[in-house]
């Protein structure tokens, strides 16, 4: 039997974001607080540092734009220069509405593949799925995670802590259940 | 939230009646596990694919025997198809700005109509690019718009405005689509959640593994924000581009700097007439009026509003400078607008988007559903005819007297118009029966109590 980390529930988004600060506060780090929307103020409460994508969709619009001045240009100046009504080959305020069209099309794939990066989804087995109640996450339950792997678990302790801190139905996950 | 705010949402009664977590996810989760689908829908679906039918063959005929059969001709060489497109693409253009531009200003009241209208942008923009698609003759060299290697070293001209608006519809299509599927994710999740059997494996797929974690949400709603950042912009620049496809031509009356932004003020007015009249029908067949609630009609109606008065005053501000400018071709352009043999669709025109409007000045109308109904139908209509006179008045009179004629649509013209109907309802009707329209995770966040500080005084 292998055991995957403990999870403990909450009723109100309040509940979870003091739970989190506890838990953070009694120094664990591999920990998540699983809601149905998210929660105003709960990066802070869980100690995350901003998200890392906004840098990334940066790139990829940058790369978009480059991308759709340069192929214009290639195509009009290099590959094949051919006068369409005497336009100049080299139109660059022409260029810009295509420019900007792969910089923002870029710029999405960017964030939303960059999302399902940073977020390791799509992931369709996790231990939290092994726990049965934890499905209403989705819809109206709240819960706070604690891996195995965290430096500072200990399964006794763990259960007790997150019972101190109001946590109710407090589940061991293992791929027995 | 702000105390201010959430007073703001108890006063407007976005979400009246005992509602919390549970109740929101059962009533919306509620319609598409719901076992038996109401007879409404059927009679609607039916109806949708006996439309679709027409598209189909229609379509198909043209393909066989090419654009003749439509009542393009010389000078009026686009027709009822860039009508269409127009037209489509304009309606689109509502669901974008639901999602996107009010998500910036933190306009929470658009969490219930939003997912409604980013899928009505999605199938209005699928039925607009079949124009372009189709109108080409040899469909089947259609993939020349892309700018692909080839041995015969033909590329397209990118100094056109056509291949931009190529490009503009595009990515609007894409960037709509994705993220129409990303706020789609924790709903599929829960939907997953609930179901049994094969359902819980499709939903379970489409929803990536969503586990609703804080280190999810984290970089989920960035995405989510930036997605919406960017949307803006292009929502601006589509119908912008797509006006280009008239403005940066010679023609008296097309050719003029007001285009971009009174074609963005109409298509976004044309879309909320769209959002309007399908989320009558849905908040009827469906019971979700504490969902959908007479407020957000309202605020739809003043939207409506504005943009119809941004719209009137772009066809005033045309005549003003078509006189202005002291050229007789503009001017003529103009006075036959709304003289000339087609005066009948430019009133049309002036009565659906300018005197119509005017109605919702008065909280009484705003708030009266057949009257909204209506007039959300009246809208569109006006919009169609907005289009037909740019298009078809505009070029069937324009500098040479010999070269002038009169313009009359084929049955063809008419069928594949009245069967794009048919594709956007299939489409749209189908989201409703397999998907939550309105979006169960931003719905929630309306209610007081998904605020952490909830109940505290101390902001």
């Amino acid at each position: 039997m292998n055991k995957f980390g403990i999870i403990a529930r909450f009723d109100t988004p309040e509940a979870l974001v003091y739970a989190a600060e506890k838990v953070r506060g009694e120094g664990f780090t591999k920990f998540d607080c699983h809601s149905p929307f998210p929660i105003h103020g709960m990066d802070d409460a869980m100690g995350l540092e901003r998200s890392k994508l906004g840098y990334l969709i940066g790139v990829m619009g940058l790369t978009g734009a480059l991308f759709g001045f340069g192929l214009q240009t290639w195509i009009h100046s290099i590959e094949y220069p051919m006068n369409i009504s005497g336009k100049p080959y080299f139109a660059y305020p022409a260029y810009a509405i295509i420019t900007f069209e792969l910089m923002v099309l870029f710029s999405a794939f960017g964030a939303v593949f960059g999302m399902m990066f940073f977020n390791r989804i799509p992931r369709f087995h996790h231990p939290v799925f092994y726990s049965e109640k934890f499905s209403d996450v989705s819809s109206d339950a709240f819960y706070v995670s604690i891996e195995v792997d965290d430096p500072k678990y200990d399964e006794k302790n763990v259960i007790d802590f997150l019972e101190n801190i109001g946590g109710t139905e407090i589940e061991v996950l293992s791929d027995e259940n | 939230m702000d105390v201010k705010s959430k007073a703001l949402i108890r006063a407007e009664k976005l979400l009246p009646g005992n509602q919390d977590f549970t109740s929101i996810t059962n009533d919306i989760a509620g319609v598409p596990e719901g076992k038996r689908t109401p007879i409404q829908w059927w009679l609607l679906f039916g109806f949708a694919l006996s439309l679709l039918a027409i598209f189909v063959g229609s379509v198909g005929f043209l393909i066989w025997e090419g654009t003749g059969i439509w009542g393009i001709n010389n000078p009026v060489f686009w027709g009822w198809a860039i009508i269409n497109f127009v037209w489509w693409v304009g309606i689109g253009h509502a669901g974008t700005l639901i999602s996107a531009i009010l998500h910036l200003f933190r306009q929470n009241w658009r969490n219930a109509i939003n997912r409604f209208a980013e899928t009505m942008t999605l199938f209005a923009v699928i039925c607009a690019l079949v124009f372009p698609g189709i109108h080409v003759g040899r469909i089947w060299v259609a993939y020349w718009f892309l700018p692909l290697p080839n041995q015969m070293g033909m590329w397209p001209n990118m100094r056109s405005p056509l291949i931009w608006d190529f490009f503009a519809v595009f990515t609007y299509f894409t960037v709509s689509l994705l993220f129409w599927y990303t706020g789609l994710i924790p709903d599929l999740a829960t939907l997953r959640d609930r179901a049994k059997g094969l359902k819980k494996k499709v939903y379970g797929f489409f929803a990536l593994g969503w586990r609703g974690g804080n280190r999810q949400w984290q970089h989920y709603e960035l995405a989510y924000l930036v997605l919406a950042g960017i949307s803006t912009p292009l929502v601006l620049s589509v119908h912008s581009v797509v006006s280009s496809d008239f403005a940066t031509s010679v023609i008296p009356g097309w050719h003029t700097t007001i285009f971009p932004p009174y074609f963005v003020a109409g298509a976004i007015y044309s879309g909320f007439g769209m959002v309007m009249t399908l989320s009558i029908i849905a908040r009827k067949v469906y019971n979700l009026g504490h969902i959908i609630t007479v407020e957000h009609l309202d605020k739809m109606a003043q939207i409506m509003l504005l943009t119809g008065c941004m719209v009137g005053y772009a066809y005033s501000m045309e005549f003003f400078v078509a006189w202005y400018s002291g050229n007789p071709y503009e001017s003529f352009a103009f006075v036959n607008r709304a003289l000339g043999p087609y005066w009948w669709g430019y009133w049309a025109m002036i009565f659906c988007n300018v005197v119509v409007p005017q109605f919702f000045w008065f909280e009484k109308y705003r708030r009266h559903i057949p009257f909204l109904f209506i007039t959300s139908i009246l809208v569109n209509i006006g919009m169609w005819f907005e289009r037909f006179v740019i298009v078809v008045i505009t070029l069937h009179r324009d500098f040479m007297p010999g070269a002038w004629a009169m313009y009359n649509p084929t049955i063809f013209d008419v069928s594949i118009y009245i069967g794009t109907f048919g594709l956007f309802f299939s489409g749209f009707l189908l989201f409703l029966r397999f998907l939550p329209m309105v979006s169960i995770a931003e719905a929630k966040l309306v209610l007081p109590e998904s605020d952490p500080h909830h109940g505290h005084d101390h902001e």
